[in-house]
């Protein structure tokens, strides 16, 4: 699955890193500890957050990740948009609360394998 | 250097592109890119200004983190997962969750940490590359 797909199927809005929503997604990982994604986020995955700063552009440039979702309506700040768009690492948004989007991207990846 | 959280994360980076032009196996370098990255947010997070040394040889990877800062007190407790020091600020970006030292302990096949109050701490992680995988 790519992120193309989990874009149209969770109605995200891509802030960042348009070009690469044809990357495929090994899976995801959620946190907002930025230790604790370092440790146990594989690259590929979709991060699931609420951090806004523009750390969370490093982190996921680091694991390389297949892009970050902000959740609950999180914008990214403005200096993180700025590294993102120039790191090329996508940052889709959504409205819903983190549980709504972590459970129907959890259904939508295990339903397509 | 220290304090300033804007271009954190910019040395490991380096790192990384450095090691993966080096051509080191996958696993080496994402478990220097997390050593690397954690010490980077601790030099930032706590010292005044400090420097990530980055040593390659056929086997292994070292790499140090030397800084000028507060120190640290107690490295024992330093050491235990969930331990932190950190304010309000550094928490709020998601940092100074006291897992830090504890994951550059465990990504690294050896770990020292050494720490003077008032000067300064010294990490040295040394991470292994099997020779067979380096030789293929």
């Amino acid at each position: 699955m790519d992120l193309e797909s989990i874009v149209k199927a969770l109605n995200l809005k891509v802030r960042s890193g348009e070009d690469k929503l044809k990357a495929e997604i090994r899976g995801g990982y959620t946190g907002d500890l930025l230790s604790d994604v370092m440790a146990n986020s594989n690259e590929g995955d979709v991060w699931i957050t609420r951090q806004v700063h523009q750390n969370i552009v490093a982190v996921a440039s680091l694991k390389e990740h297949a892009g970050i979702i902000l959740v609950h309506g999180s914008e990214p700040a403005k200096d993180t948009l700025e590294k993102a768009v120039k790191g090329g690492v996508p940052i889709m948004v959504s409205d819903l609360p983190g549980f709504e989007v972590i459970g129907r991207l959890y259904a939508l990846m295990n339903k397509t394998g | 250097m220290g304090g300033n959280f804007d271009n954190a994360g910019e040395v490991s980076s380096n790192i990384k592109t450095v090691l993966k032009q080096i051509g080191l196996p996958k696993d080496v370098i994402r478990k220097a890119a997390l050593v690397a990255y954690e010490s980077e947010i601790n030099i930032v997070s706590y010292a005044r200004k400090g420097m990530i040394r980055l040593r390659v040889v056929p086997d292994s990877i070292m790499i140090e983190a030397i800084d000028e800062g507060q120190g640290i007190p107690d490295i024992e407790q330093a050491m235990q997962p969930g331990f932190s020091t950190a304010n309000q600020k550094i928490r709020e970006m998601g940092f100074g969750a006291g897992m830090g030292l504890c994951n550059i302990k465990s990504f690294s096949d050896v770990f020292h940490i050494s720490s003077e109050v008032g000067k300064g701490t010294h990490l040295r992680m040394i991470i292994r590359a099997s020779s067979a995988v380096l030789n293929s």
